[in-house]
C-alpha cells in the first residue's frame, strides 16, 4: 500500500474499533486519530494520559519504572535501592543500557540491583528498620557511594512506611544525600507520573545543596544536558558536538550523570532539554527559581541536529555561533556520505513508531533524512503537550495512536503494511513473527548511539541492516517464494 | 484553585501552564497589563478563562501563582 488518504485512515480506525464493546469503543476512539495539520491543539483530536482500560493489553510501565528506571537509575555514583520485594528491580535490571564510565561496584553502581527484598514479616511489621540496616550495610560494603535513593515499590505506600524519616536519620549519620522517592507503582496512569515524582524529589532533596556555595568557577558558556539517558552512549555523541561549539557541559541528566553534576546544575546559563516529557518539570523549576532558561532540542538526524545546534548557539554570542557553523561544516561531508550510501536502499520505505517520551516525534526527522516516511506514531505515556508538538512533525492524515493496545497495533500494522516498525521489546517478537522488520527504539536494539552526527551513521546502518536483511525473504516456504524480488535487492546492495 | 506557572515561551508569548491538567496554552488577553497592575481575567488560546488576583506590577517571569477558574469554562 502506498500513501493512505484521509478517508482510508478514518475507515481503518473505525474498522479496528469495531471489535470493542460499546463503552470501550468510545474510550479508545478518543485515543486514535489521524493527524490534521489544521488542528491547532492536540486535545481537540486526541486524548492522552488517561487510565488504561482493564482488559486492554497496554504496553505502559509503572511510576516506579519512571523514577528508578528512567530518572534516578542512571545517576551512577549513587545507590538506588528498589525498596520492596525483589522482582521490580531484578526484572528491570540494566535493561535500559544507560552507559557510564566508572568501576561498577566500586564507585559506580548503575547496572547493579540493590533491593530490600521484602518478605511477609516486613509487610506485617513494616520495613523501616530493614531499610535502616540496609543503608548501614551499603555504607560498609560500598563506601565510595556518593548518596542513596530509596525507590518505593507498591507495598511501601500500602503499608504506610515512613521512608522520609529513615532518609533524614541516615542523612544525619552518614552526611551523604539520602533521597526518599514516593514512586510506588500504583500512582498515576503510567511511568509518566514517576518522572514527575522523581523530578520533585530531585528538587526537594538534592538540587539546592550548593545554593550558598560559590566556589564553583562558572563560565558564560555553561550548559546542562537535561533528559538524555546516554542510551548506548547518546549523551556522549551529543556532548562532543556541544563542546566543539565552545560550550561547557557541566551536567548530564541523568545518563552517565553524578550527584555532583546535579548539584552544580543551578549554576549553568542554559538548560538543554532533550526528553521534554521526563524532565520538563525540573527545567521549569530551575527557570523559576534560578532564572535559567531552557530550550528543547533534537539531535536525531543531521537536519534536526544542525537546526538544533543553531538554535542553541543563538542563545550565546557570535563566537559560539561562528564555531557552531564550523562544526556543522566539518561534519557535513561525513553525513552526506552516510545519506548517499543508505538513502538509495531506504528511500520511500514506510515506518510506524510506538515509543515512549520523545522519540515518537524526535526521530521522524532522522527517517526523513534517509528518505523514509513515518506513517504512524504514538506515545505510551505522552501527554497533551507531547501531541501538540507532534502534530507539526507528522505528515497530514497519518495515524496517531495513544496508549495503543496490542490488538490495535497489530491490526494497524496488518492494514498499513509498514516496511519497518520501531517500538519496544514487548512488541518486537510479535511483529518479527509476522515478518515485519523491527527495530527496538527504546534501547536501540543493543546498538547506538543514535544522537548527533556520529549517531546518525549508526542509525542509518541499523535501519538498513534490519530492513534489507535477507532473513525476511526466508520466512516463506521455498516453493511459495517470489524469486524476482530477492534478486532485485541483492543487485542493489 | 489550580496552581499555574506563567512563563514566556520561545516565541516570546506569555504561556499559562497548569501541571496537573497538562494544560499549556498561550494567553490571548489579560485584563490588567500595564500601569494599573497585572493579572485579572485571563483568556487562553483554547478559549478557557481564568482569574488571577491582580499584582501591583508585572512580576519577574516565570512565576507560580494560584488561579481561579473563571467564566463559563
Ligand atoms: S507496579 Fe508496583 S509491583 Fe509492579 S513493578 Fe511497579 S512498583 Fe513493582
Amino acid at each position: 500500500m502506498t500513501v493512505m488518504t484521509r478517508e482510508e485512515t478514518e475507515a481503518l480506525i473505525q474498522e479496528v474499533l469495531e471489535i470493542y464493546p460499546e463503552k470501550a469503543k468510545v474510550d479508545r476512539a478518543a485515543h486514535l486519530a489521524l493527524n490534521d495539520h489544521e488542528a491547532e491543539q492536540a486535545k481537540k483530536c486526541i486524548t492522552s494520559n488517561k487510565k488504561s482500560l482493564p482488559g486492554m493489553m497496554t504496553i505502559r510501565g509503572c511510576a516506579y519504572a519512571g523514577s528508578k528506571g528512567v530518572v534516578w537509575g542512571p545517576i551512577k555514583d549513587m545507590i538506588h535501592i528498589s525498596h520492596g520485594p525483589v522482582g521490580c528491580g531484578q526484572y528491570s535490571r540494566a535493561g535500559r543500557r544507560n552507559y557510564y564510565i566508572g568501576t561498577t561496584g566500586v564507585n559506580t553502581f548503575v547496572t547493579m540491583n540493590f533491593t530490600s527484598d521484602f518478605q511477609e514479616k516486613d509487610i506485617v511489621f513494616g520495613g523501616d528498620k530493614k531499610l535502616d540496616t540496609m543503608i548501614d550495610e551499603i555504607e560498609k560494603l560500598f563506601p565510595l557511594n556518593k548518596g542513596i535513593t530509596i525507590q518505593s515499590e507498591c507495598p511501601i505506600g500500602l503499608i504506610g512506611d515512613d521512608i522520609e524519616a529513615v532518609a533524614k536519620k541516615k542523612n544525619k549519620e552518614t552526611g551523604k544525600t539520602v533521597v526518599p522517592v514516593r514512586c510506588e507503582g500504583f500512582r498515576g496512569v503510567s511511568q509518566s507520573l514517576g518522572h514527575h515524582i522523581a523530578n520533585d524529589a530531585v528538587r526537594d532533596w538534592a538540587l539546592d545543596a550548593r545554593d550558598d556555595d560559590d566556589s564553583f568557577a562558572t563560565t558564560p558558556y555553561d550548559v546542562a544536558i537535561i533528559g538524555d539517558y546516554n542510551i548506548g552512549g547518546d549523551a556522549w555523541s551529543s556532548r562532543i558536538l556541544l563542546e566543539e561549539m565552545g560550550l561547557r557541559v557541566v551536567a548530564q541528566w541523568s545518563g552517565d550523570g553524578s550527584i555532583a553534576e546535579i548539584e552544580l546544575t543551578p549554576k549553568v546559563k542554559l538548560n538543554l532539554v532533550h526528553c521534554y516529557r521526563s524532565m520538563n518539570y525540573i527545567s521549569r523549576h530551575m527557570e523559576e527559581k534560578y532564572d535559567i532558561p531552557w530550550i528543547e532540542y533534537n539531535f536525531f538526524g543531521p537536519t534536526k541536529t544542525a537546526e538544533s545546534m543553531r538554535k542553541i548557539a543563538s542563545h550565546f554570542d557570535e563566537s559560539i555561533q561562528a564555531k557552531c557553523e564550523e562544526v556543522i561544516a566539518k561534519y557535513r561531508t561525513e553525513w552526506e556520505q552516510v545519506i548517499a550510501k543508505y538513502r538509495p536502499r531506504l528511500e520511500g520505505k514506510r515506518v510506524m513508531l510506538y515509543v515512549g517520551g520523545l522519540r515518537p516525534r524526535h526521530v521522524i526527522g532522522a527517517y526523513e533524512d534517509l528518505g523514509m516516511d513515518v506513517v504512524g506514531t504514538g506515545y505510551e505515556f505522552g501527554h497533551n503537550d507531547d501531541y501538540d508538538r507532534t502534530i507539526k512533525e507528522m505528515g497530514n492524515a497519518t495515524l496517531l495512536y495513544d496508549d495503543v493496545t496490542g490488538y490495535e497495533f497489530e491490526e494497524f500494522v496488518k492494514k498499513v503494511k509498514p516496511d519497518l516498525i520501531g517500538s519496544g521489546i514487548k512488541e518486537k517478537y510479535i511483529f518479527q513473527k509476522m515478518g515485519v522488520p523491527f527495530r527496538q527504539m527504546h534501547s536501540w536494539d543493543y546498538s547506538g548511539p543514535y544522537h548527533g552526527f556520529d549517531g546518525f551513521a549508526i542509525f542509518a546502518r541499523d535501519m538498513d541492516m534490519t530492513l534489507n536483511n535477507p532473513c525476511w525473504a526466508k520466512l516463506k516456504a521455498p516453493w511459495l517464494k517470489d524469486e524476482s524480488a530477492e534478486e532485485a535487492l541483492a543487485a542493489s546492495a | 484553585m489550580p496552581t499555574v506557572m506563567l512563563r514566556m515561551n520561545e516565541a516570546g508569548q506569555l504561556t499559562f501552564y497548569v501541571p496537573k491538567k497538562d494544560l499549556e496554552e498561550t494567553v490571548v488577553s489579560m485584563e490588567k497589563e500595564g500601569s494599573d497592575g497585572w493579572g485579572g481575567e485571563v483568556t487562553l488560546s483554547d478559549g478557557s478563562l481564568f482569574y488571577l488576583d491582580p499584582l501591583p506590577e508585572a512580576p519577574k517571569l516565570p512565576i507560580t501563582l494560584r488561579a481561579r477558574r473563571g467564566g463559563g469554562a
